[in-house]
């Protein structure tokens, strides 16, 4: 699976659209984790387990959009953006949305 | 009485541990940012170099979560109530997206070029027990591109 966040994917010819295709998943942390979390901002710094858990998200909102261009039959996805909102503290909705096609 | 002196307290940790983490942390990004200085990363759709010579392209992907500490959320209050540059904001973001896009270009160190990269900046702990911005996450995300080597595009042609 080709997967490219500009109009094409460099080097291929689109040949067939088929659409959009997204992925999205919504997580939160154990509640030791936003207890660590809260500590840590006293000090300031990077806030580990958040990076974890939004990479954990994305990575599974990435598997869930290629999954659904796999089914229709797509062999790459164009134009893919990301978006994250917080919807409670220490809950995090990633979405990422492309454009399914097929290249050669 | 008790509850001032645990504010100095946290003020004091905010101030020195925040300070140093700061300070660190900039040391390792500028030392990062020296060594991936051969991989360009730009805005633009289409490459600098040769296109026909892409092998192939992937998307990639980087990101952080970085908070401010005690004592700079207090001067960022302060701040807010006389208004003016909060600097202390400043150089959370700068940090967190020099981060985010240094880790972008540490997932792909041997890709030639980064195209449209994109920075997305949002704020997580919204919604929260009534303190004010404490933590963003910054995502960077772009196409990687490699170019054909030199040598296997000579035995091809």
């Amino acid at each position: 699976m080709f997967v490219s966040n500009i109009e094409d994917i460099p080097g291929k010819t689109i040949t067939t659209c088929y659409g959009i295709v997204s992925g999205s998943t919504v997580r939160a942390k154990h509640v030791g984790r936003d207890i660590f979390a809260s500590i840590k901002n006293i000090f300031g710094g990077e806030l580990k387990g958040y990076t974890e858990l939004l990479g954990e998200s994305r990575d599974e909102a990435l598997g869930r959009m290629k999954s659904q261009a796999q089914q229709l039959g797509a062999n790459a996805i164009v134009n893919v953006r990301f978006s994250t909102s917080s919807i409670a503290a220490g809950a995090a909705e990633i979405y990422v949305y492309g454009t399914a096609v097929t290249v050669e | 009485m008790d509850s001032l002196t645990i504010f100095l307290i946290l003020l004091a940790l905010g101030f020195v541990f925040g300070k140093l983490a700061e300070g660190r942390h900039y040391r390792s990004i500028q030392a990062r940012e020296e060594m991936l200085v051969r991989l360009p990363a730009t805005s633009c759709k289409k490459p600098m170099g040769n296109s026909s010579l892409i092998s192939h392209a992937e998307l990639v992907h980087g990101h952080v979560v970085v908070s401010v500490d005690y004592f700079k959320q207090l001067l960022a209050g302060l701040r807010n109530f006389f208004g003016g540059t909060i600097q202390a904001y400043e150089t959370l973001l700068d940090r967190a997206r020099r981060e985010a896009v240094l880790r972008l270009k540490e997932s792909c160190p041997t890709a030639n070029e980064i195209l449209n990269l994109r920075i997305e900046t949002s704020s997580i702990s919204k919604g929260g027990s009534g303190d004010r911005v404490g933590s963003v996450e910054v995502l960077a995300y772009g196409t990687a591109i490699y170019y054909q080597e030199a040598s296997s595009q000579h035995l091809s042609s």
